[in-house]
């Protein structure tokens, strides 16, 4: 049994314009102590998929079917008060936007205390002197002073030390990390990535990383699952994905970055993410594809394995591998 | 006797005086005596992280920002030196895009109206041949028509950009003032809006200070490159040269902590310590050195940008 099980998740967003296919069947599975990447544009339905998995979705969002296994219990399907039992505890959230996510008239310290104070029975001194440590596990120095500190007076890097001191405060076995060095520079962001790197290898927990920077992928992830309009389009171990990239979405996205460690030509991925209003049939990524075929038009691909741990939803390319063969 | 740069900024300083409670506080000296010149058609690329004067430097050269000291020369005109209707004939030579897209654009006026906007204020048309230079504009930064008569809102983050960009070199200026203007894009997005630029750059024989901290993007766009590290220029020179071959720790610093999307190039990466102080707590000598693994006495001595290979400046003692 994985640490985490996605089974076919679908979910469908209602708005006044129609149904928004939003996530459409997804299966992945996490397994602990492993660090996996999600990536995708905008509109890939990843950060979608992170809401769902803390069983956060909520109206006008609805499961429309799948599973999300957490140690091998049904997070959809259990009541919300069984539900509070893992979201931020065993399963936690570090959030994109740190500056937003911490209360601006409370100091840092207090709203760590005040979180370790709802998980478990401590005392205000002992939850603050627990709060301290916490900010000293992720490195933040002066952290007695720091802590004493509101969120205008840290800096942006701080901030999101904060937000993983908290996600840490009860001891997770799933951290849920939403483009968690987006808008830091690049400095600071190289830290938090290390940093969250030691927390895996510290912890034992697993980390599902949701970014649109295959750079943040590769220098971090273990495993990647690449996502496009809702879709999974790739599955693979980090290394055979950037050697033996094998979707041409994932292909696609790989020529889009800029690069300084090469020089190669950059391309922009064709086209836009399809509206997911009105999805084409079949694969998603048929009208932006220079492989497509009438088949991509009319039915979806399944992920198919190519390789160890590695699979691909493309038609084109089991065709590829079945005429090798 | 050699062609005089496009621009020439000399010995720019601005300060931004602090005021305490009780009593007088120090200042924020954003931009310390920097010193940098542009050529016609050239791009260069201002990198640093958040709070090292890289912005103020990029308004101080509009006149957005008043400079405390120093001279800016475009086509050797002193910029500084101009009155108010001085300045509005200077704007029309120099423009600027800024990074949020959203907040730069009127959310009341059309895509069309201001486009053409920059050429009521700079440029005696008709009506009819204003409209035609806004959608030959719009045209050229791959706007379709029909988007010209929508609002803003109505525009994804990509035309957005492309708008505000089409607003900037519908005056045909010279240089235009890039600062971040794909930090909030998306990979694909990005890529495009890069590409955009560097052919409008050639096209339209227009200069460029492209101002970010995502070197990766101003490798593409860039012929040289300069770094900045709390006011002052650390290093520039030639863009291959500095990322191939970065002198300065800071700049060494900045380059190895730039993610590669190649798991086997996992670097180790050279570590400053701590975070940049404010720009108000300003040091005698070299400002990393409270960061720098390499700090020795010598760097509280004052340090300049000296040429240690062609073309490839360096301020660091062990340079």
């Amino acid at each position: 049994m994985s640490l985490l099980e996605i089974e076919d998740l679908v979910i469908h967003f209602h708005t006044e314009d129609g149904t928004v296919q939003a996530v459409d069947g997804v299966s992945l599975n996490v397994e602990a102590g492993e660090i996996v990447g999600l990536v995708g544009e905008s509109g890939s339905g990843k950060s979608v998929t992170g809401v769902a998995i803390l069983g956060l979705i909520r109206p006008p969002g609805h499961v429309v079917r799948g599973a999300v296994r957490f140690e091998g219990h049904d997070i959809l399907r259990m009541p919300e008060a069984e539900q509070r039992t893992y979201r931020g505890r065993r399963i936690a959230l570090v959030p994109q936007s740190p500056r937003t996510s911490l209360n601006p008239v409370i100091p840092v310290g207090q709203q760590i205390a005040r979180l370790i104070r709802l998980h478990e029975r401590a005392s205000r001194a002992a939850a603050a002197r627990r709060a301290i440590a916490l900010m000293e596990q992720v490195g933040i120095p002066d952290a007695g002073g720091k802590a004493r500190q509101y969120p205008h007076q840290l800096s942006g890097g701080t901030c999101q030390r904060i937000m993983v001191a908290m996600a840490l405060s009860s001891a997770p076995r799933l951290l849920i990390a939403d483009e968690p060095t987006t808008g830091l520079d690049v400095s600071i962001a190289a830290r938090i990535l290390d940093l969250l790197r030691d927390v895996c290898v510290q912890t034992g927990s697993a980390i599902i990383l949701i970014t649109h920077d295959l750079g943040v992928v590769a220098e971090t992830c273990d495993r990647v699952a690449v996502m496009h309009a809702g879709q999974l389009a790739e599955v693979a171990p980090v290394r055979s994905l950037f050697r033996h990239p094998a979707h041409p979405y994932t292909r696609a996205l790989v020529a889009a970055i800029p690069r300084i460690d090469a020089d190669v030509a950059l391309t922009p991925i064709p086209g836009a993410v399809p509206p997911l209003l009105h999805p084409p049939p079949g694969c998603r990524y048929a009208d932006r594809c220079d492989l497509v075929s009438a088949r991509c038009r009319q039915s979806r691909p399944e992920l198919l394995a190519i390789g160890p741990g590695h699979a691909a939803a493309c038609f084109a390319v089991a065709h590829a591998r079945a005429s090798a063969a | 006797m050699p062609v005089p740069a496009l621009l020439e900024v000399e010995d720019l300083a601005k300060h931004f005086p602090l005021k305490r409670f009780g009593g007088a506080g120090g200042g924020v000296r954003a931009v310390d005596g920097v010193s940098l010149t542009i050529d016609a058609g050239e791009t260069l690329g201002l990198i640093g992280e958040s709070g090292c004067g890289k912005s103020t430097l990029g308004r101080c050269i509009l006149r957005v920002i008043e400079p405390s000291r120093g001279a800016i020369r475009l086509a050797g005109v002193d910029l500084c030196a101009l009155d108010r209707s001085g300045l509005r004939a200077m704007r029309k030579q120099v423009q600027m895009v800024f990074q949020d897209s959203a907040a730069a654009l009127n959310p009341r006026m059309t895509v069309r109206r201001m486009v053409e906007e920059p050429l009521l204020l700079h440029e005696e048309l008709g009506r009819a041949e204003r409209r035609e230079r806004a959608e030959a504009v719009l045209e050229h930064v791959g706007l379709g028509l029909e988007l010209a008569d929508r609002y803003p809102h109505e525009l994804s983050g990509g035309q957005r950009q492309r708008a505000n960009i089409a607003r900037a070199i519908v005056t045909q200026p010279r240089l235009v003032v890039l600062d971040e203007p794909t930090s909030a894009l998306d990979v694909s997005l990005r890529s495009r809006v890069i590409l955009l630029l560097e052919r409008l750059r050639a096209e339209l024989d227009l200069a460029y200070l492209f101002i970010s901290h995502d070197i990766a993007t101003v490798k593409y766009l860039a012929g040289r490159i300069a770094v900045m590290y709390l006011g002052v220029i650390v290093e520039h020179g030639d863009a291959a040269q500095v990322i191939g071959d970065p002198r300065h720790p800071y700049t060494r610093a900045l380059i190895s902590a730039v993610p590669v999307p190649d798991p086997d190039r996992r670097r180790s990466r050279f570590v400053l310590r701590g975070e940049p102080p404010g720009a108000s707590a300003v040091v005698q000598g070299c400002r990393l050195r409270g960061r720098c693994p390499l700090a020795a006495p010598i760097c509280a001595q004052p340090v300049a940008l000296r040429e240690v290979a062609p073309r490839h400046f360096v301020a660091c003692h062990f340079a």
